[in-house]
């Protein structure tokens, strides 16, 4: 029995080529390979760079596709380096005569400016059917009859490649394709607020795709899923071309520091012509998924060869990628870090990257122990198994991780998670009241700050993982103060070097002088009831909601949670029917505009970011002021009176700014940790030898188990079968008894 | 039996309609194509005009059930209803939100959920026959009580609590097979093992206890006392007579669910990630798209009427007293 067990598994095992590690969930050929292990966990929706908007889908495609720039890997506070341009370009300012201005002109002068976008030449695309040439030189796949495509069913089943320079029409094409539409880009209306003629080149197309669509549907049937091709090289949009085969020039309404970050982003990233034309044909994506968005064409380090968004993500390392090094400059201390071991040295370090999907915590944690993802971040669940708080109260990795050479890496995400008040409402916002009504309303959010102890909810709720707000803008960001100078005098107190939450009765005495002493209206005598608007409601979240009723609770103001749905809170946020709630923004662009436009007066509307409803005419007019400046003195004093007068109204409740961790392997070569920008999987380097080593160490079969499982089951039946064979033989009647 | 099976197959119709009203009714109760257009485009920088042109591109901005400005029939057809409704009557199931192919999903995925889910099916099966078959066989002795108990505990203990439990002892403390993932062809062997023993062994407790209860039926009946009277052994009138009339009550849970393999199982292919349709389902829930569900639950209706429309054929099979007309 046993010798029979054994050849099972043994069978079992060389069917499914395990080798000496059985639990390996990857091919065994794929062993002692320089590959990236890592993990998704939602199903991508665009990988089309004019849509594609979300963290999860730019850990993909900032690997494939470049924008002119790239944020510097090393380099803190976050700056601008050329990916494919040649340099990053200082715009020149026009007044509305269309003449030009110097560098340091008043922005209220200036009219237009205008970015001149040098691209490298000799950039050549990844190889791809769209740029395949057939005998005659010409394009092999870009007009193929129906039938043909219908043929195909991945891109390999276009048996040739090619490939081409990379130009500057093709970043022009790209800026084109943010008005498509068929597409639905999410910065499609924030653009229009500042590229020249990108509105106008939308209607344009959009008219012209309504008469293509009626065409087709007359022709195929109005449930025809096929989208006509539009040509967008035939469109001129005014305030983009290009200069010439290398240089696009993009014309800016007004002054807009801001736009070079996003020339960082995949919105801004090249899509040539024949891509757009290969994935329109007919046929292309019924049924197949061959698309763009599927199938990114790029010019990065690395291009996608396996495309299943319920299951597997393969990139393989470009071949024509154009060679950039890694720096060989960084911050202060980074090369004492290691962190400059590779400069100089070609990039990627890995061949291919798979990103596997593990929709549950608790399999990705455990492969992730047993050595099958290289990186992790630390769930909940886990935090205590992984990190304990070092000698100096710092984070450090427990001795079992410590063990194993697995390291830990944090940093303050450009985040900031609030309580917002809605500026709308009487109480809280003072709604339309007179000065007095604003007053107390200013006073209540104030005692309602002090009173929400956010480093107890980082504490109990985050494991540590974050840092209480002072205001608006989250570490690492222009503008925000570190220690004494940035602690928000309005809810703490500067005692022995540290920021100290003020005391609870500083909160009482705030609401006393509010109207509401003892949480009671002082006119009418009715309890203070405050509502929170929250999408917190499973069972899950009791605790957090507990805790939240009894922060106000420490000043006897009554809180009514009202739980709903992720629908209609959004609307009633879009419509001002709330009166708190809990919202987050992560940076797009480290630049303070980013986060103080969320506070911004004018944008405090049903489309609009300022979701607080707040408005201050003087804070107003320094946004404006800030946000044309270029970082240096004067704009951190503009900052400071913001922040100021942001604190002293206290439109939020400024919450925290969330800490990322992140565990790596030992075989994982230190890297920095860049919390603006994804493409930073060409810096990764590991040693495949170590990893197989350390995968066999870790997973030794055990295989003895299994064979007592089947002696105890073997054993639990004996009884049964012995009684089974006595029951046979025993006669109907035991013998001598009466007849 | 051709009539009969041609008549069930036009009762098809109206109840696929029924159920395509009820999805609909369901589903925009809850959610606006507002909503989903809001849910696919995020929280960031989202205009009207993005959710409108969303709308437009995706079919959504048409009247939900009843198009008052139109003429003649166009007043039905020119709707939400008809137009995301009509074309699955040919199992045309167009594109998800996110414009990804339905059918190249279900295509593409149904292989994964029916890899797990027939071998549970089928060892599941034999396991729990056996199982009843034995409780049954040594009903009210020691045999019998502590199964009966084992049933009920095991009854009382949730998947999920097999689900971890497996993969913590079976992978992670003894490494023998991998915790999650999947491979199609021979390597699916070793991702395939654990859920298909974990699915098995779940629901042990009340397969067996359902089975038990049949055969027990079964047993208490004359033509068992004749067979034993004949002097039959006991395991001739288990397995010869027992086993084969219990078969139409058998028969009535399993066949049903034979045509639903296909739709996957929803928790188990979560945790050991397995590319299946539970899966897609889920994730389609949680986006809110509406083009993914009406299509499963189409799928699904469509199935489980099958499903029981094999069952009333199979009954024919095993019962020769049963006559479908």
């Amino acid at each position: 029995m046993r010798g029979a067990l054994h050849t099972a598994i043994l069978l079992a095992c060389g069917l499914a080529g395990c080798g000496r590690v059985w639990n390996d969930p990857y091919p065994a050929e794929d062993r002692g390979k320089n590959i990236l292990y890592s993990f998704f966990i939602e199903r991508p929706r665009h990988f089309d760079p004019a849509q594609s908007y979300t963290s999860d889908e730019f850990d993909v495609i900032q690997q494939i596709y470049e924008p002119p720039f790239q944020y510097h890997y090393l380099k803190r506070p976050y700056q601008l380096i050329p990916a494919t341009a040649t340099e990053v370009p200082h715009p020149k300012y026009y007044d509305e005569r269309g003449r030009e201005l110097p560098a340091d002109a008043d922005a209220g002068r200036i009219a237009y400016s205008e970015y001149d976008i040098p691209i490298r030449p000799g950039i050549l695309y990844q190889p791809h059917p769209a740029f395949a040439k057939d005998e005659k030189g010409e394009p092999a796949y870009l007009s193929l009859p129906e039938g043909e495509i219908r043929t195909k069913y991945k891109l390999s089943d276009f048996p040739k490649t090619g490939t081409r320079e990379l130009v500057a029409d093709d970043y022009v094409y790209e800026i084109k394709r943010l008005a498509h539409p068929q597409l639905v880009s999410p910065i499609y209306s924030h653009m229009t607020d500042y590229i020249v003629g990108l509105k106008e080149v939308g209607d344009r197309l959009k008219r012209d795709n309504d008469t293509l669509v009626a065409e087709q549907q007359k022709r195929y049937g109005a449930s025809d899923p096929g989208r006509p091709w539009i040509d967008l090289r035939s469109y001129e949009l005014s305030g983009v071309k290009a200069v010439d085969r290398y240089t696009y020039r993009v014309r800016i309404k007004g002054k807009y520091p801001q736009f070079v970050y996003w020339l960082a982003m995949p919105f801004f990233a090249p899509v040539p012509w024949e891509a757009d034309r290969f994935y329109s044909q007919r046929g292309m994506n019924d049924g197949r998924n061959l698309t763009l968005d599927s199938y990114p064409v790029g010019t990065g380090a690395y291009m996608i060869s396996q495309y299943d968004p319920n299951f597997r993500m393969t990139l393989d390392a470009n071949p024509n990628f154009h060679g950039e090094t890694y720096p060989a400059e960084g911050a202060p201390g980074d090369a004492a870090a290691g962190l400059l071991a590779d400069a100089g040295k070609r990039m990627p370090f890995t061949d291919r990257i798979v990103f596997t999907r593990e929709k549950e915590s608790i399999p990705l944690w455990n492969k992730f122990l047993q050595g099958y993802y290289d990186n992790a971040g630390i769930a909940s669940d886990n935090f205590d198994q992984a990190v304990r708080a070092g000698v100096g109260g710092e984070a450090v990795v427990t001795p079992e991780m410590a063990e194993r050479g697995i390291s830990l890496v944090t940093a303050v995400e450009p985040t900031t998670f609030y309580l917002a008040f809605n500026f709308k409402d009487a109480v809280v916002g003072g709604g339309k009241g007179d000065e007095h009504a604003r007053a107390r309303a200013r006073k209540l959010r104030q005692a309602v700050s002090i009173a929400i102890d956010w480093e107890e909810f980082i504490s109990i709720f985050a494991n540590g993982r974050g840092v209480p707000g002072m205001g608006p803008l989250p570490p690492g960001i222009f503008g925000y103060r570190e220690e004494a100078g940035g602690y928000n005098p309005v809810v703490y107190d500067w005692i022995g070097g540290r920021s100290v939450r003020k005391p609870i009765q500083a909160a009482r005495k705030l609401l006393v002088e509010a109207g509401y002493p003892d949480g009671r209206d002082a006119r009418t005598g009715q309890p203070l009831v405050l509502y929170l608007d929250t999408t917190a409601r499973g069972a899950e979240d009791a605790a957090q909601l507990a805790w939240y009723r009894r922060q106000f609770a420490k000043i006897d103001v009554q809180l009514e949670i009202r739980s709903t749905d992720w629908n209609r809170f959004q609307e009633k946020i879009r419509l001002g029917n709330t009166q708190m709630f809990f919202l987050g923004w992560h940076a797009d662009y480290p630049d303070p505009e980013n986060f103080m436009f969320l506070l911004y007066g004018p944008n405090a509307t049903q489309d609009g970011e300022n979701k607080a409803r707040y408005e201050n005419p003087e804070f107003d007019r320094l946004y404006v002021q800030m946000k044309n400046m270029d970082s240096g003195p004067r704009r951190q004093a503009i900052i400071d009176q913001m922040v100021k007068i942001a604190r002293e109204d206290a439109p939020w409740a400024w919450g925290l700014h969330p800490k990322v961790y992140s565990l790596r392997n030992v075989w994982v070569r230190p890297g920095k940790p860049n919390v603006i920008t994804r493409n930073t999987l060409k810096y990764i380097r590991i040693n495949p030898e170590l990893r197989d080593r350390k995968r066999e160490e870790w997973n030794r079969p055990v295989v003895w188990p299994l064979g007592m499982i089947l002696a105890v089951l073997l054993l639990a039946s004996a009884p049964a079968y012995l009684s089974y064979r006595r029951r046979e033989r025993m006669a109907a009647k035991p013998a001598g008894a009466p007849a | 039996m051709i009539a009969y099976i041609v008549r069930r197959i036009l009762y098809v119709v109206p109840i696929l309609i029924l159920v395509n009203l009820l999805t609909f009714w369901l589903f925009f109760a809850v959610n606006t194509p507002d909503d989903m257009a809001r849910l696919q485009l995020g929280v960031r920088r989202v205009t009207q005009e993005a959710v409108d042109k969303w709308k437009a591109e995706h079919g959504y901005d048409k009247p939900m059930l009843y198009n008052g400005a139109a003429q003649g029939f166009g007043r039905v057809t020119d709707t939400i209803f008809y137009e995301k409704s009509v074309r699955l009557f040919v199992f045309d199931f167009g594109n998800a939100d996110d414009g990804r192919s339905i059918r190249n999903a279900i295509l593409t995925r149904m292989w994964p959920s029916l890899a797990v889910q027939l071998p549970v099916f089928l060892v599941g099966l034999a396991v729990y026959i056996s199982f009843a078959l034995l409780m049954a066989f040594f009903r009210a002795t020691y045999v019998d009580f502590w199964g009966v108990i084992l049933c009920v505990a095991m009854m009382s203990i949730s998947t999920l609590f097999y689900i971890i439990g497996g993969q913590y002892v079976f992978s992670k403390v003894w490494n023998l097979v991998p915790i999650s993932g999947y491979s199609p062809g021979l390597d699916a062997f070793k991702f395939l093992a654990l859920p298909v023993a974990i699915g098995t062994f779940a629901g042990i407790g009340s397969g067996a206890r359902w089975y038990r209860t049949i055969f027990l039926e079964e047993m208490g009946k004359d033509y068992v006392r004749t067979a034993r009277a004949k002097g039959l052994s006991e395991a001739t009138v288990m397995f010869r007579h027992v086993l084969h009339n219990g078969m139409i009550p058998i028969l009535t849970g399993a066949v049903v669910v034979i045509p639903t393999l296909f739709m996957g199982a929803l928790i188990m292919e979560s945790f050991f990630g397995i590319p299946g349709l539970g899966s897609y389902t889920i994730d389609a829930i949680q986006a809110q798209d509406f083009s993914i569900v009406r299509s499963m639950v189409f799928l699904g209706s469509v199935l489980y009427i099958l499903g029981l429309l094999l069952t009333d054929i199979s009954y024919t099979l095993v019962d020769p007293r049963v006559r479908l007309e």
